[in-house]
């Protein structure tokens, strides 16, 4: 499913609104959460996970195609965390 | 940041009722739920990617006990984030 067939999918959920009204709540629920990891911010989602910014620290590395030593500057990575309901609905009904 | 916080700015942005984007917001991540509880992949252009694996069963410790017990196969959430969201939090 990409953004645009979960939009449709929320236009379905909705008939009485206008669909592109729809379609730009749906997107900027993406955005809105893009924003906030922008400023660091983690988000939680209940039922759903966390979403958080990690610092990976520099380092030197190594091109694999090349063998070319290169720096790695300090960078931020997103991570998600899934949610523990989530997690168990999609294990199935196993053991842990 | 929370689901709150989601739905306040789709409504300050949007013009859509209190109401109305709590109902949006819930529904984006209900249809998220269904579709990962299907095993398909979520594609979010500009966010990332959401994607279920397959894990087969194999045989672990408890690394409390030191006990070995065996994991049963299952499926886990995994998400890549787009390469545009890591440019945005680096630049």
């Amino acid at each position: 499913m990409t953004k645009r067939e979960l939009a449709a999918k929320a236009q379905a959920e909705f008939p009485g609104y206008r669909a592109d009204d729809i379609a730009f709540a749906v997107y900027r629920v993406f955005d809105a959460m893009k924003e906030a990891l922008m400023r660091g911010e983690r988000i939680e989602i209940r039922d759903f996970g966390v979403f958080q910014v990690k610092t990976r620290r520099a380092r030197r590395a190594r091109n694999p195609k090349t063998a070319a030593l290169l720096d790695l500057p300090e960078r931020r990575t997103p991570f998600f965390k899934v949610g523990k309901d989530l997690k168990e609905r999609l294990a199935g009904r196993g053991n842990v | 940041m929370t689901k709150i916080d989601i739905i306040q700015d789709v409504y300050e942005k949007l013009g859509f009722s209190k109401k109305d984007s709590a109902r949006i917001v819930e529904s984006v991540f209900e249809i998220m739920k269904e579709c990962l509880g299907r095993g398909e992949k979520i594609k979010i252009s500009g966010f990332g990617n959401f994607v279920v694996k397959e894990k087969k069963s194999r045989r672990g410790r408890n690394p409390q006990t030191g006990k070995e017990i065996e994991i049963s196969a299952r499926r886990v959430l995994t998400f890549k984030s787009s390469q545009v969201l890591r440019k945005a939090l680096n630049g």
